[in-house]
């Protein structure tokens, strides 16, 4: 190997120290600089090889984090740079008082609540199929992953044409159903259905990325707690739910984590359900408009920067609270049973 | 640990309920899916796949077979008369999406790849005064949602003069803390420290220790790393609309915002441009599947 090929550049060096040399002037020039090369590489090398990341990190992602809680005191509009100036906490006052705010909020936890919970629910049956030996099981694996590499944009595209109103994919599998009467569906004239129409585009993108990482733990399981749970004569739907997700708990924290993070981000899926997909403005009377798509209006279509750096921390914050509480709520749930 | 208290093996079971319990107890991981479990898979995969094959349905017909019940489910043959509306569109600037896209993608996976390497190389096998308050410092700011700071660093690039131009979408994808993060674990687990002991013995250089030792053990991570960096840049939407939007230089995401814009949108040309910046992907997928799988497992096991 390559170990060998540099063990030429060794033996001088070792001859080098011992004085073997014929020319001592000449070694000693030399050996000093290989000395400082050597020092410079064990020393200053490692802080070197990471400093990439830090540089790349503090300007493009510490910085701005910092810079906008900066630029939320300020007034900050980007067609009006001469009314640049300290705001103190007006941006934060406005917000309070904001009902697109509050209607943001309101949506964004609607869609949350009818995403996250059927989407982790439905990835842990997904997770327990493919949780037993089958025939072909890479493929099986790499086919759930197909609405985790489809671009967010492409299928979002394809639900809002699903869930169009007049000849809709959507409406008439509701009709083969019997569902939904004579008038179809409107999916995009209340809250409830729009709801319903974008939290099944994020429910199709993670369920099958949730199963793998669901499918990872439940694989991690020790083989002699199924035996000790047979023993005991429970079958595997009870397995299932008093060992499998008990002992996968801390997995399952990390999902419910991932998707608040991820779900009160939402941005793709209400902005491209919209009929015109760059309008932000989340329906005509904002029925989906969530907070991210809102802090973009309020930044690049109203232009006020210094508001939606406000709005950003806000979501900040609340980000925080609500992973907070589904943690203790997943703690208590998923691992509750078995104390 | 706590299930294991749930359901003790009582001591007055027979030596033949033992056995038997055995055979059943068997880790589902053990246990040989039945009819039932493919059908459900299959099901599964129907799900999965439906959007796909329908997104190419659409992108293959005329206007008429989105207006009509029960909707078309059969592929026209339109495909390349809507792909040719969408690449000749004015404005939308499709086939330059796709290849700043590639460019973006290619560099950010590349330019990714090599400083996570370096950086996780370094956080694993060397010491360094300070480095595990570094590691520390890492691991931290993987837990910030990046989106945040987007109204600052829109700032930022304006001062430097990038909004509009393909470098404030590189950039800040260059190097990530998630990145350094899992090819530390990686090196961690896989490089032995004998070996980097007798290349330093050999008096290797910490680069040359990299190139001949670190590199050629790290090749599977590499790849899911790659996999998944790729796909991810090629899929981000807000940040590119944000800074791109609007310029002549947008990202396919983008391009595709723009042909689903306006009062009246054509989804045959909308879904025919989607389907073509989906390909890329699926190849992907197709190529290195079992590498992203393991991508995802491995690192739902180590968090």
């Amino acid at each position: 190997m390559s170990t060998t090929r540099a063990a030429p550049a060794t033996s001088t060096r070792a001859d080098g120290r011992h004085g073997h040399g014929t020319d001592p002037d000449h070694h000693h020039r030399r050996l000093g600089w290989r000395d400082r090369l050597y020092r410079f590489d064990t020393r200053y090398m490692p802080y070197l090889l990471i400093a990439p990341f830090f540089l790349i990190f503090l300007v493009f992602g510490l910085f701005p984090l910092v810079f906008n809680g900066v630029i939320a005191l300020r007034t900050y509009r980007l067609d009006d740079p001469t009314a640049a100036g300290w705001a103190g906490l007006d941006n934060f006052r406005q917000l309070f008082g904001d009902e697109d705010f509050w209607n943001a909020l309101y949506n964004t936890f609607g869609i949350f609540l009818l995403s996250s919970v059927p989407q982790l629910l439905l990835a842990l049956i997904v997770a327990s199929l493919l949780n037993r030996r089958l025939r072909a099981q890479t493929w099986w694996r790499v086919g759930v992953l197909l609405p985790y590499v489809t671009p967010i944009v492409a299928s979002t595209m394809v639900f809002s044409v699903f869930f169009s109103r007049d000849f809709g994919m959507a409406n008439w599998v509701l009709g083969l159903f019997g569902v939904g009467g004579d008038e179809p569906i409107n999916w995009r004239a209340d809250k409830l259905h729009a709801w319903i129409a974008i939290a099944t585009m994020v429910n199709w993108k993670w369920i099958g990325y949730n199963a793998l990482l669901y499918l990872a733990a439940m694989q991690s399981i020790p083989r002699d707690v199924y035996e000790a749970a047979a023993v005991d004569g429970a079958g595997p739907w009870r397995q299932l739910w008093r060992i499998t997700v008990p002992m996968i708990q801390p997995v399952i924290v990390f999902t419910v984590i991932l998707s608040t993070i991820g779900g009160f981000q939402l941005f793709v899926e209400p902005m491209l359900f919209d009929l015109n997909a760059q309008a932000a403005t989340g329906g005509p009377n904002g029925e989906w408009q969530t907070i991210a798509q809102l802090i973009y209006k309020v930044g690049w279509k109203d232009l006020n920067l210094g508001y939606a750096a406000a709005m950003s921390w806000a979501l900040f914050l609340i980000i925080l609270v609500v992973a907070g509480i589904n943690t203790l709520l997943t703690n208590r749930l998923s691992g509750g049973r078995s104390r | 640990m706590s299930a294991v208290d749930t359901a003790p093996p009582r001591p007055a079971v027979t030596a033949t309920r033992r056995r038997r319990a055995a055979l059943m107890g068997r880790a589902p991981q053990d246990t040989p899916a039945g009819i039932g479990t493919y059908l459900l898979l299959a099901t599964t995969m129907l799900f999965a796949a439906f959007p796909l094959y329908w997104m190419f349905v659409i992108a293959t017909s005329t206007d008429e077979a989105l207006a009509q019940i029960p909707p078309a489910v059969i592929p026209g043959d339109r495909f390349l008369v809507n792909l040719d509306e969408v690449f000749t569109l004015q404005d939308v600037y499709f086939a330059a999406s796709l290849v700043n896209s590639v460019i973006v993608s290619t560099v950010v996976t590349v330019s990714m790849l090599f400083f996570c390497s370096l950086a996780g190389f370094a956080f694993a096998k060397l010491r360094f005064a300070g480095s595990r308050w570094l590691m520390l410092f890492v691991v931290l700011t993987l837990t910030v949602p990046n989106q945040l700071g987007v109204v600052a660093l829109y700032i930022v690039m304006g001062k430097l003069g990038w909004n509009g131009t393909l470098l404030a979408v590189i950039v800040p994808g260059l190097v990530t803390a998630f990145g350094v993060f899992y090819m530390r674990q990686f090196i961690l687990n896989t490089v032995p420290d004998e070996l980097i002991e007798s290349a330093r013995m050999d008096g290797a250089t910490t680069m040359r220790v990299y190139r001949s030792v670190v590199l050629p053990a790290i090749r599977p991570a590499l790849a899911v790393l790659g996999l998944l960096t790729f796909v991810a840049t090629w899929n981000d939407f807000q940040w590119p609309l944000i800074t791109l939007g609007g310029t002549d230089f947008p990202t396919s995401m983008v391009a595709i915002s723009d042909l689903a814009s306006g009062n009246y949108v054509i989804y045959r040309r909308v879904l025919a441009g989607a389907f073509v910046a989906t390909i890329p992907l699926l190849v992907m997928l197709f190529i290195g599947g079992r590498q992203i799988v393991r991508g995802i497992m491995e690192g739902a096991v180590k968090s």
